[in-house]
């Protein structure tokens, strides 16, 4: 029992840590209606940024700094490069332009920092806790606790701030918000940014726990299921959507693995949100489409 | 002045139905047909064939399947690799294991497996719809390469995975050279191309198009939405299994899980992407261009620079110039090369007028 107990635990803060790259997608979703594949490699540039600059001297803090910087004029490109081009296309363009992105940003990364891996130390210990005969690892409390704290900072962000009202007005009808003088540019700018931030605090969280390196960007592909679970609008779904899949997943490789030959770790999340789907096909906390003809 | 349709007329509703309606285009298409069967056999050496004719010829298979989907009926898909790897190890598997089955049985065989797997896994897509449908093929994606990797029966327990593929013999004629393969894939290519053409001229391709433009109006005017999209997943996977087998058969001659991984799934997708989505040509022009491109820019780095730039650093160039080609193509000609083709005949048949 106590062991079923400390897998459980286990992929549940794993599972933030899949929330915290989910949460990207959702700002942007939300904003603009774009699925943006390309937030994986926002995740591997900005922890690779990070990284790059600590190895060359420059102070935790100075290099979160340039960091954000860095973040705010790759979004200032690919609004004014991409984006703006694209205003009122189709979703599936859109996504396919952030397919094509993902490509030009892991290049870029990968040319300007270099392939290999780097290891990162944010000066968190990995010291196990003991609670109620459970192991938990410090290291995972730490990134459960700043992912609980984006969730309440990015909630006000959306819910109380004029930026956060025009933002959901642009997610509901980018041509409306338009013709009522909502400036879609900067919004844009501001949410690519914010998303780059998140990448960023999730890349230095990843990136301390396995290393920074290219694979970083595929944590994409584990943040999908837990945004379909979730649904592709919701904040608090994909914090509950990552739980899922992170506990899930572990018990399943855990549990199940062992009689069918192991490795089911890359295809378990997706069942599961296939199985989800069926039952809830806009996710747990999406919003339902109307279809009108 | 090239393209004057004037003195043509069309009769009946079979000549207006034709797959090439101008006499020109006819004659194109055979010559074209004339060269690929007689001529380039006879001049092409086997680095053509076997770097870029037959890759080329896959790959515009690969993508012709996807077109179906993704293309004609608008169910977006990311695991077209998966449906490819289906028809590989089926193919492999029925050849090995069924006496004195030909290889164009197998072939067919493969090829209806991987339809049967589309099927099931385009099942979730008649509730599904949008976005969220990706998950179900990117569930195929993943499972399927765990199913060939994890599970040796497939590979005929061979100890490191990876399989060779058999001897290629077609009514008694000797396959195994690179013209013996360049003609088997053509001649496949070929028949497949025209059968899609009929496919998406036909009902059933006005049906994808209604599904594709809105579903919900599609069901409104008495289409079966589930029936359509669940023959749209099935005949797709047929292609890409088809596609699968020749590129683990005749291009390969190896049969692996790992060259059917995402990326390749990616790849297929920008050839539609790049090629025109919804356009049987757009396919073709898609894959020779994902095939000569890199290629070109190999060529053109090792001529101009000479060897300045590192490989790994070339490698990362070559993927963001993909990427921005991508961007390029979503933006300025949302349609592809096939469009830019078609406003080229355009141009010709009004020259030399602006209109």
């Amino acid at each position: 029992m106590n062991f079923f107990l400390e897998v459980l635990t286990g992929g549940l803060l794993a599972g933030v840590m899949y929330s915290l790259v989910a949460i990207g997608f959702v700002l942007i979703y939300k904003a603009s209606g774009v699925f943006n594949f390309a937030q994986g490699s926002m995740v591997l540039f900005a922890a690779l940024t990070f990284v790059s600059l600590l190895e060359r001297g420059v102070p935790f803090w100075g290099a979160f700094v340039i960091t954000l910087i860095t973040m705010a004029v790759l979004a200032w490109l690919i609004e004014l490069l991409v984006l703006r081009h694209l205003v009122n296309r189709s979703p599936i363009t859109l996504f396919m332009a952030t397919l094509g992105l993902s490509y030009i940003v892991e290049g870029l990364a990968q040319a300007v920092w270099g392939a290999q891996v780097h290891a990162l130390d944010i000066g968190i210990d990995d010291e196990p806790y003991e609670v109620f005969g459970i192991l938990l690892s410090q290291f995972d409390l730490f990134a459960a606790a700043i992912a609980g704290g984006l969730v309440v900072l990015l909630g006000f962000l959306f819910n109380k701030t004029r930026v956060g009202i025009a933002l959901r007005a642009v997610a509901d009808d980018q041509l409306a918000a338009l013709a009522v003088g909502i400036h879609l540019q900067r919004l844009w700018l501001i949410v690519w940014a914010v998303a780059g931030f998140v990448g960023l605090v999730a890349g230095m969280l990843w990136g301390a726990r396995v290393g920074v390196q290219f694979s970083l960007s595929l944590i994409v592909l584990k943040a999908l299921p837990v945004l379909i679970i979730g649904g592709f609008t919701s904040i608090e779904g994909a914090i509950v959507g990552g739980l899922i899949v992170g506990a899930s997943e572990k018990l399943a490789e855990v549990f199940i693995g062992p009689l069918i030959g192991g490795g089911i770790e890359n295809w378990f999340p997706y069942v599961l949100a296939m199985l989800f789907l069926l039952v809830r096909p806009y996710g747990l906390f999406g919003d339902k489409a109307i279809e009108r003809v | 002045m090239l393209y004057q349709e004037t003195g043509q007329f069309i009769t009946d509703y079979r000549l207006d139905k034709r797959f090439f309606r101008l006499k020109q285009e006819r004659w194109a298409f055979a010559a074209l047909l004339a060269c690929a069967f007689l001529l380039v056999p006879a001049i092409g050496n086997d680095y053509w064939f076997s770097a870029i004719l037959i890759p080329f010829l896959v790959l515009s298979l690969a993508g012709l399947g996807l077109n179906l989907l993704t293309g004609y009926a608008g169910q977006l898909s990311l695991g077209s690799a998966a449906f490819m790897a289906v028809g590989a190890f089926a193919t492999y598997n029925f050849h090995l294991r069924v006496e004195g089955l030909p290889l164009l049985a197998s072939l067919i065989l493969g090829g209806l497996t991987a339809g049967g797997v589309g099927l099931l896994f385009g099942l979730p897509s008649l509730r599904i719809k949008g976005f969220y449908l990706i998950v179900s093929t990117l569930a195929a994606q993943f499972f399927v390469l765990w199913v060939f990797t994890n599970f040796s029966w497939f590979s005929n327990h061979s100890s490191s995975g990876v399989i060779t593929a058999p001897r290629l013999q077609l009514l008694g004629i000797d396959l195994n050279s690179p013209v013996g393969r360049y003609l088997l894939t053509l001649t496949v290519v070929l028949a497949l191309g025209l059968l899609a053409k009929t496919i998406v001229s036909g009902e059933l391709g006005r049906k994808w198009m209604a599904v594709r433009d809105m579903d919900t109006a599609a069901a409104v005017i008495g289409i079966s939405v589930p029936k359509t999209k669940l023959l749209a997943f099935a005949i797709s996977s047929f292609y890409l299994g088809i596609a699968g087998a020749l590129w683990a058969f005749t291009y390969l001659g190896t049969v692996e899980p790992h060259g059917f991984d995402l990326s390749r799934s990616f790849q297929i997708l920008f050839i539609i992407i790049i090629g025109g989505m919804g356009s049987i040509l757009g396919s073709f022009l898609g894959a020779a261009f994902i095939v000569l491109f890199p290629i070109l820019l190999s060529n053109v780095s090792s001529g101009l620079l000479a060897g300045a730039i590192d490989p790994g650093q070339l490698e990362n160039f070559q993927k963001m110039m993909f990427g921005a080609l991508i961007i390029f193509f979503l933006i300025k000609e949302p349609n592809g090369l096939a469009q830019v083709w078609l406003t080229l005949k355009q141009r010709l048949r009004v020259w030399p007028l602006r209109f």
